[in-house]
C-alpha cells in the first residue's frame, strides 16, 4: 500500500471543490435548522435548483456568467417562497414532509422525458461551464500540483465559503440572529414579544436556501455536467451529516464537518482499495468497499453522537438541556 | 385602594397629574354588575365565544378592563381564564364578537401586532429560550431595535447604540426580579421560579400599556413574592395597566384594584376584591365556603367542624358524620357539606 498516496488523496479532498460545496450546503442547513429550527430536508432540491437554473439560463439563453448566477439565486430564492407560504405558518415537522418531497418533484421534473430539450432528461446538462473559466485570471501552468482549471474553481469555491461564513456571523450574532434563535426555542414567545415570526422564517429559509443554489452551482462546475441523478435525498442525508459532525449552530461546524466527512470517505476507499489489492481482504470486491465506506461513515456518525453530541464545534453546555 | 381621596372622586376630567397609585376615583360606572361599564377602559370585549367541539371555552358578553389599574382574573380550573387571554391577544381567534384596545379593533389582527400595540402576555406554561442566555432573552423582549431588521443586521454600527440602551434597562429589570446573579447563564439552567420570573421581567422589555401575567406567582416562593407584588403594584404608577391571572386569593385581595370572575366560560361576577370575595356567587362558584380555614394545621381542621356543626345542611355533628381530622380507618365516602 502507498500511504503517501492514501494520505495526499485524503489532503486533496480537503480543499476540493465538492467538498466547499458540501461546506456551503451545509452552512445553509445550519441557518435553516441550527439556527432557526426550520427542519429542511430537501437542501438538494435548493442545489439542484441552483445548478439547473444556471445551466439551463447558460445553454438555452445564452446568459452571460453573472446574469446566469442571478437568475439561479432568484430561482432559488422563488423555490424557498414556494416552500415557505403554505407550511411556515405549521409546526417544524410539516416543512420537513414538504421539502422532502418538494426536493425530489424538482429531481423528477428536470429528468422528464417531455423536457429533455430543455433539462436534458437523466443524462442531463453539460458544456455550460465555459462562462466561467472564460474568466480565469490564472494563466496556464501548475499551481500546487493543478491546472488553472481546477486551481480557479478552488480560489473561488472556498473564497465563497469564506465570504458566506463571514456574512452568517455577522448576521447570527446581529438582534436578528437573536430573533432567529429565539424562534428556535419557541415561536409563540417570540410572538408575544411582537416579532413577526413568520417573516423572520421566511428570510431565514431563503437565505438557507440562496446557499444552497451557491452549493450546487460551485457542486456542478468542476464536474462541467448536471445531472439528476447528483441530486437525490441521499445528498441531503449527507449534508445533515456535515453538519450534524460539526456542530449544529455555529458557522465553522459545517465547513469543518464537510471536511471530515470528505476525509473519511477517502481515506477508508483508499485504504479499502488498498488491502483488496495486497491481498489482505481477500472477501470484499472493490465495488463492494466503495459502498462500505458509506457505511463507515454512518458508524462514524453514531460514535460521534453517543461521545460527541453537540459535534466537533457545538457547544457542550447547550446539550446539558436538551 | 388603600387610601381614600375623596377631593378625587367625580373630578375625571382631570386626567392629568394623577398619581394612579393613590386614584380612588370608582372604577365603574354605576353598579357592579357583571359586564358594568368602565369609567376609563383600555380594553372592550363584546360578545366573544369560543366553542373547542361543543363546549363554550369562553362566552363572554361585555367586559371591560380598566385603565391603570390592577384587574385579577379569578375563576376555577377550566373557567377559560387562558382561553380568554388568548383570543384577546390574537393567540386564538374567537368564533364571534368584536374586542378593541384603546379603541383599535383587534379582530383578525395577528398576535405580534398586538403585542406591538402595548398589549403583552406571559404564559401559565412558562415559555423562555432556553438555549439564550437570560440577558440575550430580556434583549429579545426589546422593542425598536433596529438591528432585527435584515438591511441592518450586517452593520453593528447601525444597532450598538440601542443595543447598549436595551442591556442597561434589562439590568435593571433583572435586579428587580433578582436574576442579575444568573444573567449570562442559559435560561434553560433556571428553575421553575425563576423562569417565571424571567418571563415576566422579559415582557416588561417591551414597554408594555397592558400586562397580561397568566398566573405570574406559581412557583415563586413566598420572600419574593412579596417583593414581586409591590413590584406589580409600582408598574401601575409607571402608567401601565395589568391583568393577570392567579389562584393565590391572598396575592389577588393585596394588589388588585378590580376582580373579575369567570366561570364555565362566563363573567359571573365583578367589583372590588372585597366585596367579590362576599359574593354568594363566587363562592360557590370558585372560593367554596371555607376558603379562609387552613386545612393544613389542627386549629384549623377544628375551627371547620365547629363552623358545619352549626350549619343545618351540613353532615358534622349528626350521626352520619366521617372522620375529618383522623384518617385512621376507612370511612364511608362522605356528602359533600354545603353547596
Amino acid at each position: 500500500m502507498d500511504f503517501g498516496f492514501i494520505f495526499s488523496s485524503a489532503l486533496g479532498e480537503l480543499f476540493s471543490p465538492t467538498t466547499a460545496a458540501y461546506a456551503l450546503a451545509a452552512l445553509g442547513l445550519a441557518v435553516h435548522f441550527g439556527y432557526s429550527g426550520l427542519l429542511n430536508f430537501g437542501q438538494a432540491g435548493f442545489m439542484a435548483v441552483g445548478a439547473y437554473g444556471f445551466a439551463i439560463s447558460t445553454l438555452t439563453f445564452n446568459a452571460p456568467f453573472f446574469v446566469a448566477l442571478l437568475i439561479s439565486v432568484v430561482c432559488s430564492v422563488i423555490f424557498a417562497f414556494i416552500l415557505g407560504i403554505p407550511t411556515l405558518r405549521l409546526r417544524a415537522d410539516y416543512l420537513a414532509i414538504v421539502t422532502i418531497a418538494a426536493a425530489e418533484i424538482v429531481r423528477y421534473v428536470v429528468t422528464t422525458n417531455q423536457l429533455t430539450k430543455v433539462t436534458g432528461s437523466a443524462n442531463g446538462l453539460a458544456a455550460f461551464e465555459n462562462t466561467f473559466y472564460a474568466m480565469n485570471p490564472f494563466p496556464e501552468g501548475s499551481y500546487m500540483g493543478m491546472n488553472n482549471r481546477d486551481f480557479f474553481i478552488r480560489v473561488v469555491g472556498w473564497g465563497l465559503v469564506i465570504v458566506c461564513c463571514v456574512l452568517v456571523w455577522l448576521l447570527m450574532r446581529s438582534p436578528w440572529g437573536r430573533v432567529l434563535k429565539g424562534i428556535r426555542e419557541d415561536e409563540n414567545a417570540v410572538r408575544s414579544l411582537g416579532k413577526n415570526v413568520y417573516s423572520y422564517k421566511m428570510q431565514a429559509l431563503v437565505i438557507g436556501g440562496i446557499l444552497g443554489a451557491l452549493a450546487g452551482m460551485i457542486f456542478t462546475l468542476p464536474r462541467g455536467a448536471v445531472q439528476p441523478s447528483n441530486y437525490g435525498t441521499e445528498l441531503t442525508f449527507f449534508l445533515w451529516t456535515c453538519l450534524l459532525l460539526g456542530g449544529m449552530a455555529t458557522v465553522l461546524g459545517p465547513v469543518i464537518g464537510a471536511m471530515i466527512f470528505w476525509v473519511v470517505l477517502s481515506l477508508t476507499q483508499s485504504l479499502l482499495y488498498g488491502l483488496i489489492e495486497s491481498g489482505a481482504v481477500t472477501w470484499l470486491t472493490t465495488v463492494q468497499a466503495g459502498q462500505l465506506r458509506y457505511i463507515l461513515v454512518g458508524v462514524a456518525l453514531m460514535l460521534l453522537m453517543i461521545f460527541r453530541p453537540q459535534g466537533v464545534f457545538g457547544n457542550k453546555k447547550e446539550l446539558a438541556f436538551a | 385602594m388603600s387610601e381614600t381621596n375623596d377631593n378625587n372622586i367625580g373630578n375625571t376630567e382631570n386626567t392629568e397629574n394623577i398619581d394612579y397609585m393613590t386614584d380612588s376615583r370608582p372604577i365603574a360606572v354605576g353598579e357592579n354588575t357583571p359586564g358594568c361599564k368602565k369609567r376609563d377602559p383600555i380594553v372592550v370585549a363584546e360578545d366573544v365565544t369560543r366553542s373547542f367541539g361543543g363546549i363554550n371555552a369562553v362566552d363572554v358578553e361585555y367586559l371591560e378592563i380598566p385603565r391603570h389599574k390592577i384587574t385579577a382574573l379569578i375563576g376555577p380550573n377550566g373557567a377559560g381564564k387562558t382561553t380568554l387571554f388568548n383570543l384577546l391577544t390574537g393567540f386564538d381567534t374567537p368564533n364571534t364578537g368584536k374586542w378593541q384596545f384603546e379603541g383599535n379593533s383587534l379582530a383578525g389582527v395577528s398576535s405580534y401586532k398586538v403585542a406591538r400595540m402595548g398589549m403583552v402576555r406571559t404564559f401559565q406554561l412558562t415559555k423562555v429560550m432556553g438555549k439564550l442566555t437570560v440577558m440575550e432573552n430580556m434583549r429579545l423582549g426589546a422593542a425598536d431595535q433596529p438591528g432585527e431588521r435584515l438591511s441592518k443586521a450586517l452593520f453593528k454600527g447601525m444597532w450598538g447604540g440601542r443595543e447598549k440602551e436595551i442591556t442597561a434597562q434589562a439590568n435593571i429589570l433583572l435586579e428587580k426580579f433578582k436574576l442579575d446573579a444568573k444573567k449570562d447563564d442559559y435560561a434553560a439552567s433556571l428553575s421553575g421560579g425563576q423562569r417565571k420570573l424571567l418571563e415576566m421581567a422579559r415582557s416588561l422589555m417591551v414597554r408594555p400599556k397592558l400586562v397580561m401575567l397568566d398566573e405570574p406567582m406559581a412557583g415563586v416562593n413566598p420572600a419574593l413574592t412579596q417583593s414581586l407584588l409591590d413590584h406589580i403594584k409600582n408598574l401601575k404608577a409607571e402608567g401601565m395597566t395589568v391583568l393577570f391571572v392567579e389562584h393565590d386569593m391572598n396575592m389577588v385581595r393585596h394588589i388588585a384594584d378590580w376582580v373579575v370572575v369567570m366561570a364555565e366560560g362566563k363573567v359571573v361576577a365583578e367589583g372590588p376584591p372585597g366585596e367579590v370575595m362576599k359574593n354568594p356567587a363566587v363562592i360557590d362558584a370558585y372560593l367554596g365556603a371555607h376558603h379562609d380555614v387552613d386545612l393544613g394545621d389542627a386549629e384549623g381542621i377544628k375551627e371547620l367542624e365547629a363552623e358545619l356543626e352549626a350549619d343545618d345542611e351540613s353532615v358534622v355533628g349528626t350521626e352520619d358524620a366521617g372522620i375529618l381530622s383522623e384518617i385512621t380507618e376507612p370511612t364511608e365516602p362522605r356528602k359533600e357539606e354545603g353547596k
